[in-house]
């Protein structure tokens, strides 16, 4: 089956209907699925749940989404850097669950690895924790988490093959790996698809069975804090 | 005189062992890897999936792929691993970090910390703070003994969402340090240079006892 497809419309053609989940990996700007995002856009699909760590800045990544109304409701840890989003969802616009970074991850994870649910001590004793499930293990209280799963995963890697096997580049790597996991259907798009035996087996971060399509896209990689040091003058 | 923000990021710089796995938050704690003591090798971790977290880079040693957890872009170094959100936060959650210095907006004197949420006013998140405060081994926090509004930090409970319940295990503020027997309560250790026990007094609301070491 080719997985390979010629842009990111073509590799998400009858993936979306207005009401579904998607994950997007990512954390800030870092290692986004922005050609995917874009096409998403594009589509028009609407009353969109979307789980990624964060939303994107005003009109760059998942905040393209947020300025033409297609998210009904966000699952993420922070969302400090959109403004859109705060006015969006302190009207009462948008819908948003927040979830400590950790257990969002581990979410992902359990979901993408068929376990329903897991318990952990994050968020004991707070706003998180009300009408979950406590439980004693070894004297110390847990609350139970439930895996994730979604309709569409989109992720973004360094490099892939024609069998979707992936490599992501430093901290772009951060979501995208579970995320992978926990898509029904995963789409991944890639600075280079590279040929068949050139990535190294034991180095593959994305074996190809969780990725459906893949594409290679452009990426503008924007970044959100530009900070620099200055060489010392001799 | 109270500390200023790099003599806040100094003392909490001794907190700091040889061989220790460190996470640091955002803003005063991030200077504390200014000061990290002559003959203390720390490794930071960056909770977005590094330990090893280097300098911030020259110019043109900018590379979008390479952040940490406050977005900013920064280097690596030749002891750098890179992993996923999950592996980060298995480090976090499974007690492998030894230390995280961290901000707040309140601190009681059982040890809870709240940092991440205003209701009605200011929505950010928690990020990976609810994580660390969770599972990693010991919890200073740094921060302004009083809001702006000079409003104090130091309170009997906190009034605004929690981020963890009996967490934090010592306070460093600008006008001196305390520490937290968590659930137990606080001791006031140290005084910054110049700054009296009253004037502690006055802008405390937690209950603390004196213990100052000199």
């Amino acid at each position: 089956m080719e997985k390979i497809q010629k842009d990111a419309r073509s590799a998400l053609d009858g993936l979306l209907f207005d009401g579904m989940t998607i994950m997007a990996g990512g954390f800030g700007l870092c290692g986004i699925p922005e050609n995917l995002i874009l096409a998403i856009r594009d589509s028009g699909v609407k009353n969109l749940t979307v789980i990624s760590n964060n939303a994107g800045v005003d009109g760059f990544g998942l905040g393209m989404l947020l300025n033409t109304r297609q998210v009904k409701k966000m699952i993420s840890s922070y969302v400090g850097e959109n403004k859109e989003f705060e006015r969006q969802y302190l009207s009462g616009e948008l819908e948003l669950e927040f979830n400590p970074q950790g257990t969002l991850a581990e979410r992902c994870r359990a979901g993408g690895a068929g376990i329903p649910a897991f318990y952990t001590k994050t968020g004991v004793g707070t706003l998180i924790a009300e009408g979950k499930e406590h439980k004693t293990f070894n004297g110390e209280t847990y609350i139970m988490e439930m895996g994730l799963v979604a309709d569409l995963s989109i992720v973004k890697a360094w490099k892939g093959d024609s069998q979707g096997n992936l490599i992501y580049r430093k901290t772009a790597r951060n979501f995208n790996p579970m995320m992978a996991t926990a898509g029904k259907v995963t789409v991944a798009e890639v600075e280079e698809i590279v040929e068949l035996g050139s990535l190294d087996p034991d180095c593959i971060h994305t074996p190809g069975i969780f990725v459906q399509r893949l594409i290679k896209g452009k990426h503008e990689k924007r970044i959100e804090q530009r900070t620099v040091r200055q060489r010392e003058t001799a | 005189m109270p500390w200023d923000r790099n003599q806040m990021a100094a003392r909490a710089a001794k907190e700091l062992k040889d061989g220790f796995y460190v996470n640091l938050g955002i803003g005063i704690p991030t200077l504390v890897a200014n000061y990290i003591p002559e003959g203390v090798d720390v490794t930071l971790q960056s909770e977005n999936g590094m330990l090893g977290m280097g300098p911030f880079p020259y110019d043109d040693e900018v590379d979008a792929d390479l952040i940490n957890a406050g977005k900013q872009t920064i280097t690596e170094l030749r002891r750098t691993s890179y992993f996923s959100s999950a592996d980060s936060f298995g480090m976090i959650r499974g007690g492998h970090i030894d230390l995280s210095i961290l901000g707040a907006m309140e601190v009681s004197e059982k040890g809870d910390l709240a940092n991440w949420m205003i209701p009605g006013k200011m929505v950010k998140g928690m990020g990976g703070a609810m994580d660390l405060v969770a599972g990693v081994k010991r919890v200073v926090v740094v921060m302004d003994h009083a809001s702006k509004s000079g409003e104090p930090k130091l309170l009997h409970e906190c009034a605004l969402p929690l981020t963890g319940k009996q967490v934090v295990d010592m306070v460093i503020t600008n006008l001196g340090v305390f520490g937290i027997e968590r659930g137990k309560g606080m001791k006031l250790i140290e005084l910054a240079d110049g700054v009296t026990l009253d004037e502690v007094k006055a802008q405390t609301e937690a209950k603390f006892d004196v213990a100052l070491k000199n």
